[in-house]
């Protein structure tokens, strides 16, 4: 339990896909121009993160991995760990087309909002990182990887609701013309990325 | 004629994916702390992008909207797989410094980005230009990202060494600042606050 809790706390502050390793950096940029908008992507990316991680997590122990074939007689030597990128990257694009067909048929608004950034959730690098980052941390149970992924994924949603909000704000502020929209938010980003790597390094 | 030439140079500056269109930009954080991996990097997502986009149009009749995203990937990947073993083969020790970052060229959302918005809807020709301006475009930023942060990070240009010993002997120490993935996201602000200060046309 004390384990769960560790993993959670650290996948959302410590070990943050945006400010920590940048990852899913495109979407991040461009869809946090108001809270509502970024709201919608960050659930999105919640539930995307909660069903491929644990479903990669068992591919990865079941299928991929040096001997996991073990279940089936004649199959004890086979390693298919260099098919890992491909079948992840399927799972995830599968499960991306799902969440569109739903967000179109149930909430047409957002659909409309999210635009192009919704097929893309499919190449954003946060997922896949987030995948070959359970792979590569090699966690033990299906419940330790499934906590990892959604506590993933709120450690994204946060980043883009912290970064939408500050946006708002930046609307009412005076920077010189150039640096107005994109190159602020660059900045801000950075600035960002470099508070957060306070954290690095703390255990629970 | 110019308006295939026009498919070419356009994103070079005035629609540059990083800049402009804002995609891919996990990895220019990434690869960008030396000026050798930096260009190998261009190069290979030149290639990916122009033929994927080559690829895609030449199927784009064929294929139903449900799966786009699915057979866009496997195409993807199949070519990152490409590129990764002639990487391998050739240049050993930049495929070793880039490590997972040619896999996660499959998540690159450049590619993604312009075969969902132009390979879609256009010939293979035009698609093919298309791709190698995209990819120069994202080529050239890195390159420009890499540079600045290998003289002022490391002292050194393409592993040479470029500031004189009298001028460490004076006090000048390297900032390491710059070899952070921070400091990569506001150079790419600063580099956006120049572009769109010299071009008025992109300003918002």
């Amino acid at each position: 339990m004390e384990n769960i809790l560790n993993i959670f706390v650290k996948s959302i502050f410590i070990e943050n896909l945006v400010f920590a390793y940048f990852l899913g950096m495109c979407s991040y940029i461009a869809v946090s121009k108001t809270v509502k908008t970024a709201t919608g992507l960050g659930f999105a990316v919640i539930f995307v993160m909660g069903i491929t991680v644990p479903v990669n997590y068992l591919l990865e122990k079941y299928v991929l991995s040096a001997g996991a074939l073990h279940w089936i007689p004649g199959l004890e030597n086979v390693d298919l760990s260099f098919l890992s990128f491909i079948v992840f990257i399927a799972v995830i694009a599968s499960m991306v087309q799902l969440v569109e067909m739903i967000v179109e048929r149930f909430a047409p608004a957002l659909y409309a909002n999210l635009g192009i950034f919704l097929p893309l959730i499919a190449v954003n690098c946060a997922i896949l990182g987030a995948s070959l980052f359970m792979q590569e941390r090699a966690y033990s149970t299906l419940g330790e990887a499934t906590t990892y992924g959604i506590g993933s994924g709120i450690g994204w949603f946060l980043a883009i609701v912290i970064m939408a909000a500050i946006r708002e704000k930046l609307k009412y502020s005076n920077p010189p013309k150039p640096l107005r929209g994109v190159g602020l938010t660059f900045i801000i980003t950075g600035l960002l990325g470099i508070a957060f790597m306070a954290f690095m390094g703390i255990n629970l | 004629m110019a308006k295939l030439t026009k498919l070419l140079t356009d994103p070079i500056n005035l629609n540059n994916p990083i800049t402009v269109q804002i995609l891919g930009i996990c990895s220019a954080l990434a690869v960008t702390v030396k000026l050798e991996p930096a260009v190998v990097m261009s190069l290979s997502v030149i290639f990916v992008t122009a033929l994927s986009n080559f690829i895609i149009s030449l199927l784009r009749n064929t294929i139903p909207t449900r799966i786009r995203i699915i057979v866009q990937l496997v195409v993807i990947a199949s070519l990152v797989i490409i590129v990764d073993q002639f990487l391998k083969a050739f240049v050993y020790d930049v495929s070793k410094q880039l490590s997972v970052f040619v896999g996660l060229i499959i998540t690159n959302c450049i590619i993604m980005g312009r075969l969902e918005a132009f390979a879609l809807g256009n010939k293979p020709i035009p698609a093919l230009l298309d791709g190698i301006g995209n990819g120069a475009g994202y080529g050239l930023i890195l390159i420009i990202v890499a540079f600045f942060r290998e003289l002022l990070g490391s002292g050194t240009i393409w592993n040479v060494n470029v500031i004189p010993q009298s001028l460490y002997a004076a006090g000048y120490v390297n900032n390491g600042l710059m070899i952070l993935p921070p400091m990569a996201l506001i150079l790419v602000g600063v580099i956006i606050w120049v572009q769109k200060g010299v071009f008025k046309s992109l300003q918002d």
